[in-house]
């Protein structure tokens, strides 16, 4: 296996520039939080045991007795 | 483990880099936001299976992945088509310099490899160690280190050698190669 030592001619700029862009993208969409679907879905799915509201994952619940 | 509120609260705490890694992946927002939304039915439809006190991140970004490559391997044709569509969403926006640097930079990432692309965002962005990316991707740490670096370099190559030229005339680079009036 190469050693990842071998950075080559990857200048050190170029390097934090491609590092910088990426976090750019991604913090970006990181900071938008959590959009309100998702916060409903995990209180939907958050309900007490034997509610038969658990439908959409389509899995066998082993919780009831 | 039962999902508790705490559990709960931690799930929803990762939806934001959830996403963002979704994104990234895909380059489709409404693609990504569906692929969020299934990785979560998964995870709690799964949470039994999550170990307490072990990576919650880690177990979701894995369930992320798996579902994007099953699906990806499936709509392999709709992933270029969405592509270019992306780009042309991007191509109507206002032109200033930072968005088209940026444009640029997204059309690269996604003309790596998916190996690499998806290594090089999960140790370059969302800041797992080599190990936990490893395990998400499920290969050897030395594979996703050196998956990273080829990632790197092939980004250096595409946005600041061969692809120089796909900086298009900006008002700034025509000024200083034009420039001596």
């Amino acid at each position: 296996m190469k050693e990842a030592k071998k950075q080559g001619g990857l200048n050190a700029e170029i390097q934090s520039r491609i590092g910088h862009q990426l976090r750019a993208m991604y913090d970006d969409v990181v900071r938008q939080g959590v959009p309100d679907r998702f916060v409903d879905l995990i209180r939907r799915l958050d309900v007490p045991e034997g509610s038969p509201q658990l439908g959409n994952a389509g899995e066998k619940n082993d919780g009831g007795e | 483990m039962p999902l508790t509120d705490q559990l709960r609260d931690d799930i929803l705490a990762s939806v934001p880099s959830l996403r963002a890694f979704a994104i990234s992946l895909s380059g489709n927002g409404d693609r990504a936001d569906d692929l969020v939304q299934e990785t979560l039915l998964r995870a709690l439809a799964n949470i039994d299976s999550f170990q307490p006190g072990s990576n919650l991140p880690a177990w979701l970004f894995t369930i992320l992945r798996n579902l994007f490559r099953s699906d990806y391997r499936k709509r392999r044709r709709e992933v270029e088509d969405a592509e270019g569509s992306y780009a042309k969403t991007l191509k109507t926006q206002p032109a200033q310099s930072a968005h088209l640097e940026f444009e640029e930079f997204r059309a690269a990432l996604d003309k790596l490899p998916q190996d690499q692309r998806e290594a090089l965002i999960l140790v370059g962005a969302s800041g797992f160690s080599y190990e936990d990316a490893a395990a998400i991707c499920g290969c050897a740490v030395g594979t996703i280190k050196s998956r990273v670096n080829r990632a790197r370099s092939k980004l250096s190559a595409l946005l600041y050698v061969d692809g120089a030229e796909d900086f298009g005339p900006d008002e700034t680079v025509r000024a200083v190669i034009g420039g001596s009036g």
